[in-house]
């Protein structure tokens, strides 16, 4: 069963290619099919920005169908499960059991096997590294018809090369995480304003032991003494056990908004409006785990509000220790282009190793930055910023890429040429033909 | 805590059925054809904290299996509340309309493999003088029409020994519900191109339970569905046999 379909797009919606969708119900006995030229991508829910989800001219093996779970060892919070579950579902089922996914990215709405290929970061990477360091196993199958159990111990080399390998070591057919204990749904929240990206440093620095989950908003149309002015969100799981909850309560973008919805003026109006929605300089509650990890799923489809023309999202992380002056450029620089980003999102890492040879988060600060898109416009922002992070040693991360030149990705990633000998022959992405042969436009 | 059977329990209607039933308690016997398949389903339900007292691969469509499959749920399930039937197939239309061969085959799946399950089930439910069964048939039932009336007659013929059982078992007490769904995303419909029309699995699922609790005859699911069927059977048929529907 199989159908062409134009529809099948990355979130950021900036790319429009035809590929084959082959959707993927139960974990496949043996390859869906194998003839010549063909060239295949695993495909979850669509949550990556750029065209690492995308194979043009190829075939999608859509994983969402893979969805069920295997096993749940409720001492040890050990779950396997089936490459297509999603997190949401994932946590459904094991919060009111006492377990919580070890890595939260930033929506729940990605498959297990998305999080595993992007090796996925959250707001505790600081204290808990990335998700690939809680994947105990997992089994995958590759075209030759052959399936690879590995883990840690096993494998090992097929292992790190699928952790964050973006899908091109064969397809993930189940995989076992080891859990995270919790008392209940509920985050103890705390928000400190800060006026200047200096003191989201300080903020940072302060917060790192006592705090497992931080995440900080900005600003970026702000300038000069304001610069990367933003709240710093910070918390712990709480030790409140009820669930008082109720069901999510979310609302769809039903279609495009018109391409004007969020220019410069909307933006700037939402940025100040955001920043000075807490009067206080601190404020303490007690939240719901979706909230306080999920935001923006309370808004289903939010990335239609950018219009027809789709929106790129620029994801960086540079090394901030020794020399704050290269995040400080960047932010200049957004500043600068007046191309405001509806959300900044600004985190540093920490130096926890992940098992993944092409993981992306490293020591240093994060700035996730949202950009509708004006063509050339946005690319030329794009190439100044690049500068920036080439020379500094940084790196930008794939899943939200559409953008990054080659050389950049290969220095970014130097451990590519050894991953490229664990690609299944027969598997390929749009991403990858970019940034490792060299080919596309860019999108 | 209902005893629940369900026939074609791999079908992604019947999963999410049997994930609400196992949500509000019941305890679940569960028939498949695929053994790696009904597997999985019973791992995922059983994690999600399913009472699962059996299960069953068999080929539905050897009705001498159908006396045994029933002996077994009812031992394993020690009496039997609920029966959902969802096992299906959807032909290929135009390979059917050259090879009677094929035709025979669906209607066979659709249509008599049901006659005779619940010919077992319906007698063993009457003389309990309780139960319900619950029958997922198709819209495609309701009229026939050139792009599927294979599998159309064959739920067609479905709906009217649905109708009549549910007339005969009435005085016993045995609930008979006729399931018509609308256009559902699964993997039956995975070549179809999707359209507002579809509705998912789980939605489906829960308009399931509430006509069960509801005490309904026939359900269209989702219920907009009465509404295109109404349409369509009102078309006088001078005029439908000439549209490409």
């Amino acid at each position: 069963m199989q159908k062409q379909t134009p529809h099948v797009e990355s979130w950021g919606r900036t790319i429009k290619v035809s590929q084959t969708i082959i959707p993927l119900f139960w974990q496949p006995e043996k390859f869906p099919r194998t003839q010549e030229n063909e060239s295949f991508l695993p495909y979850g829910e669509g949550r990556s920005y750029g065209d690492s989800c995308l194979n043009e001219g190829g075939i999608l093996l859509q994983t969402r169908g893979m969805n069920r779970f295997i096993f749940l060892d409720e001492s040890k919070g050990l779950l396997r499960c089936e490459a297509g579950v999603r997190l949401d579902e994932i946590l459904e089922l094991t919060v009111p059991k006492g377990w919580f996914i070890p890595v939260s990215p930033g929506t729940q709405f990605v498959t297990l096997g998305g999080a595993i290929a992007n090796d996925v970061h959250g707001k505790n990477h600081h204290v808990a590294g990335t998700f690939g360091r809680y994947v105990r196993a997992m089994e995958v199958l590759r075209s030759d018809g052959n399936r690879w159990i590995c883990s840690p111990q096993e494998n090992s080399e097929l292992f790190g090369a699928t952790i964050g390998g973006l899908g091109l070591t064969g397809l993930i057919l189940w995989a076992e995480i080891q859990m995270k204990p919790i008392s209940g749904p509920w985050i103890d929240q705390e928000t400190v304003r800060f006026s200047h990206v200096d003191d989201f440093f300080k903020i940072s620095e302060d917060s790192e032991k006592d705090y497992e989950h931080s995440v900080s908003w900005i600003d970026t149309l702000a300038q000069g003494k304001h610069l990367g002015r933003g709240h710093f969100m910070r918390g712990n799981h709480s030790s409140q056990k009820d669930d008082r909850s109720s069901k999510p309560k979310t609302f769809s973008i039903p279609c495009n908004a018109p391409n004007w919805l969020l220019n410069p003026f909307t933006v700037r109006a939402f940025n100040v409006l955001y920043y000075h929605r807490q009067l206080t300089q601190e404020k303490r509650n007690t939240v719901h785990y979706r909230p306080f990890f999920y935001p923006l799923d309370a808004v289903l489809q939010w990335n239609k509000l950018y219009g027809k023309r789709g929106f790129f999202q620029y994801q960086l992380v540079v090394p901030y220790k020794n020399d704050r002056e290269p995040i400080k450029e960047i932010l200049r620089l957004v500043a600068k282009s007046g191309m405001a980003s509806f959300l900044a999102v600004l985190k540093t890492f920490g130096n926890i190793p992940s098992p993944g040879w092409l993981s992306f988060p490293r020591e240093g600060v994060t700035l996730a930055l949202d950009f509708p898109n004006q063509g050339s416009k946005t690319r030329r922002l794009f190439e100044e910023l690049d500068k920036i992070v080439r020379t500094s040693q940084g790196a930008l991360y794939p899943a939200k890429d559409a953008t990054m030149l080659a050389q950049d990705f290969q220095s970014f990633y130097p451990r590519w040429k050894e991953f490229e000998k664990w690609i299944d022959p027969k598997f390929s992405s749009s991403f990858w033909r970019r940034v490792a042969e060299g080919q596309g436009t860019n999108g | 805590m209902a005893k629940t059977l369900i026939v074609g329990a791999t079908s992604a209607i019947a999963i999410e059925t049997a994930k609400l039933c196992a949500h509000r308690g019941d305890h679940l016997f569960l028939v498949g054809r695929s053994p790696e398949k009904l597997d999985s389903v019973r791992r995922d339900l059983e994690v999600r904290g399913a009472k699962i007292a059996g299960t069953i691969s068999t080929d539905l469509n050897d009705f001498s299996r159908h006396a045994g499959l029933l002996e077994k749920a009812l031992n394993c399930l020690q009496g039997l509340d609920l029966v959902l039937i969802a096992h299906g197939t959807l032909g290929d239309q135009k390979a059917c309309e050259q090879d009677f061969s094929l035709a025979e085959q669906e209607i066979r799946t659709n249509f008599l493999s049901c006659a005779s399950l619940l010919t077992l089930i319906s007698n063993e439910m009457e003389k309990e003088k309780a139960g319900t069964i619950a029958v997922i048939s198709s819209v495609a039932g309701d009229r026939g029409r050139q792009s599927n009336y294979i599998y159309g007659s064959a739920k067609g013929a479905l709906n009217l020994f649905l109708q009549g059982l549910r007339n005969r078992m009435y005085p016993s007490g045995v609930r008979v519900l006729t399931i018509k769904p609308g256009f559902v995303d699964t993997p039956m419909t995975a070549a179809f191109k999707k359209n507002i029309l579809f509705a998912k699995p789980d939605q489906i699922a829960r308009g399931i339970l509430k006509a069960i609790e509801r005490k309904k005859d026939v359900v269209y699911l989702p219920f907009f569905w009465w509404g295109i069927m109404a349409i369509i059977k009102s078309i006088p048929e001078r005029i439908f046999k000439k549209l490409k529907l």
